[in-house]
């Protein structure tokens, strides 16, 4: 707790003419944490990872990087780097010179042996060895972006940025680099910070995610706890997949409320706000908390409109009758008996954890909510 | 097949035909008549007489002063072009608001629709003893001669090569990805370091284009010395004219055009050659 934050936003706005990006921003990054800024397009992700590189002014509040406010400090004397999306690698110098080039701006000037040995460590780190002469066209996207990881690394920032560094790659190169950003950022031990719209990316890197919204942020914690503890229905519905159905407040039983679905069937659920009776509201429920069983046998039927196979798992569509089309996840392996075929009647129960309750101001109390989720599968 | 391929010949023949039989008779048949000429000797009563001399080539440092006037009048001029046009069009391209940026270039390119020797005509004035040292003797500075000098023919070239030279230095600088310049200044380096790194190399061949394409316009420029310069600063344009509609010394102006050629050839090939060692793969956009 007494450790200076990497990061800090203190009361951070900012304004492009009367579009507010970013409104009222507080946050503070520990040391050698991995933060990821998550978020749909236009929630001022970029706007705050910007303001940290220098190349924003907030409209109010202060930056601070390692307690020292940045107001005033152009881009060049921050003591951060940025890996930029598409990479914005030099493409008239080669590799090494590539990322010799932040190595070369430093005053007082470093020698051209140390220049030239802290570039080939460099490249040795993201396992480009030998590759330093070669030019920027010559490269992979995926060599390409670890040039602009050393770039970045080579000069020892006290703070990485990464502005979606993984959306040009293909999913399996995405998935390597996941592990291999991990593993560096582990091994140098400074802090990342990375912007993202991709919610699997960030679950699966960062130690903190920072999901935001309309220019504010709306929760920050661990991955496990965006995941289980979504704090409101954008982030219940934006991380992961889930299936929201339309309710209303029924009555309350201690901690728990009572939901009546759309078919009238009533469910408990836990909620994080105080919920008014006859209140609309929508209940998460996660396709993998959801469970198979022979008809009769849960709390809902249905019947198996899709399958998608794959491998492990299984994913269902499954049609209710009243509240509309469910995703259900099943480890279909077991026993074969969570095989079920489309158009097969099936009873759907609630296996793992208590299901989420949140005020739904979209929902007018009789309208099954859409799921988005369905509409890719069928 | 074959017949497709036939049919594929044929088309490519007629599409090309009107292009390539305007060059062989306005280009290649000029050209090997002035190879032939060159060669030759003058007929006494003038024009041209066949035979085969190099006596044209080696007669060439009588016209001296007009090679060494070009030759340093074209790059200097050239030059001057160039310094003027980059932060014309690095504030066009960089720096210019977005809405009023094709107003700017309109601008820049509205005094062509004007022929360059009414604009030229116009210099002569402004230069000339009613002009600008009318004015200077008016504040107390007398015999100010600024029109007939090297300096005059200097002035009046950046003003008409200008917008051809601001031209393709702005498409250059246009196309720069501005995150290259947020990457310079996000690794440390001031904002002088970025231009001189990455804007001025990135944009090197857009002033390659820009220099060789008024360079070699130069190297044959014959209007602006005759009106700006008198008679005192001659051209090889100049000495062409004399040549062959003065004295009708046909061979020796052949000489000259020719070597004139191959200056320019030169001349291409070498910016082409460093512009190409500058920026990469990139080559002047000219040939």
């Amino acid at each position: 707790m007494t450790a200076v934050p990497d990061i800090e936003f203190r009361g951070v706005t900012k304004r492009y003419g009367s579009v507010t990006a970013v409104s009222g921003i507080d946050l503070a990054i520990p040391p050698s944490a991995f933060v990821a800024l998550l978020g749909p397009s236009g929630c001022g992700k970029t706007t705050c990872l910007r303001m940290i590189g220098g190349f924003e002014q907030p409209s109010e509040g202060a930056v601070f990087i390692r307690g020292r406010d940045m107001a005033g400090t152009p881009p060049y004397r921050r003591p951060v780097n940025m890996v930029f999306q598409q990479y914005a690698l030099f493409p008239h110098l080669d590799v090494e010179d590539n990322i010799a080039y932040g190595l070369r701006q430093a005053r007082p000037r470093l020698s051209s042996r140390e220049i030239s040995l802290r570039a080939g460590e460099a490249l040795a780190m993201v396992r480009l060895a030998g590759y330093g002469r070669r030019k920027i066209h010559e490269l992979s996207g995926g060599q390409q972006q670890r040039v602009a990881l050393a770039r970045a690394l080579v000069n020892k920032p006290a703070v990485l940025l990464l502005d979606e560094p993984l959306a040009a790659l293909d999913k399996k190169l995405r998935t390597d680099m996941q592990i291999e950003l991990q593993n560096l950022q582990r091994e140098i031990g400074i802090t990342f910070v990375l912007v993202t719209h991709d919610q699997e990316e960030a679950l699966s890197m960062s130690d903190f995610v920072c999901v935001m919204n309309g220019g504010r942020i709306v929760q920050l914690g661990q991955p496990s706890e965006i995941y289980d503890e979504p704090a409101d229905l954008f982030v219940a519905d934006f991380v992961g997949k889930t299936n929201l159905l339309s309710g209303k407040v029924a009555g309350h039983s201690g901690d728990l409320v009572e939901v009546a679905l759309a078919d009238g069937t009533v469910i408990a659920a836990r909620k994080r706000t105080s919920l008014r009776q006859d209140e609309a509201v929508a209940v998460s429920l996660r396709p993998e908390a959801l469970s198979l069983g022979a008809p009769g046998s849960g709390r809902l039927n249905g019947i198996v409109r899709n399958r998608i196979f794959l491998g492990s798992t299984a994913e269902y569509a499954i049609e209710v009758g009243g509240i509309g089309t469910l995703l259900a996840k099943a480890d279909h392996l077991i026993g074969g008996r969570n095989l079920f075929k489309p158009g097969e009647p099936v009873a759907i129960g609630f296996t793992s954890g208590t299901p989420l309750a949140f005020p739904d101001p979209k929902n007018n109390g009789t309208n099954q909510r859409e799921n988005k989720h369905v509409e890719i599968i069928s | 097949m074959r017949r497709n391929v036939l049919r594929h010949n044929l088309l490519t023949a007629l599409l090309l035909g009107p292009a390539t039989a305007w060059l062989v008779v306005f280009l290649v048949l000029p050209f090997v008549a002035i190879a032939v000429f060159s060669v030759g000797e003058r007929a006494p009563e003038g024009g041209y007489q066949a035979a085969f001399t190099l006596t044209q080539y080696a007669n060439l440092p009588a016209r001296a002063t007009a090679f060494w006037n070009t030759m340093v009048l074209a790059p200097a001029g050239a030059l001057a072009c160039l310094l003027v046009a980059y932060p014309v069009a690095y504030y066009l391209a960089l720096r210019a608001p977005e809405r009023w940026r094709l107003i700017l270039l309109a601008l820049v390119v509205i005094p062509f629709w004007t022929s360059l020797l009414m604009r030229t005509y116009a210099w002569m004035y402004v230069l000339g003893g009613r002009g600008i040292p009318a004015l200077l003797a008016y504040v107390g500075f007398d015999d100010v001669r600024l029109i007939n000098t090297p300096g005059a023919v200097l002035l009046g070239i950046v003003y008409g090569y200008l917008p051809l030279m601001i031209l393709p230095i702005y498409v250059s600088l246009e196309r720069l990805d501005r995150r290259l310049l947020e990457a310079s200044a996000d690794l440390g380096a001031t904002p002088i370091s970025t231009f001189l790194g990455v804007t001025l190399r990135l944009s090197l061949p857009g002033v390659m284009t820009g220099f060789s394409l008024v360079m070699i316009l130069l190297l044959g420029e014959y209007l602006i010395p005759t009106l700006l310069g008198g008679g005192k600063v001659f051209f090889i344009g100049n000495a062409l004219v004399d040549l062959f509609l003065q004295s009708r010394n046909w061979p020796f102006g052949s000489a000259i055009a020719i070597t004139l050629v191959l200056v320019s050839v030169v001349v291409l090939l070498v910016a082409n050659r460093i512009s190409t060692r500058l920026s990469g793969a990139r080559r002047v956009d000219l040939i």
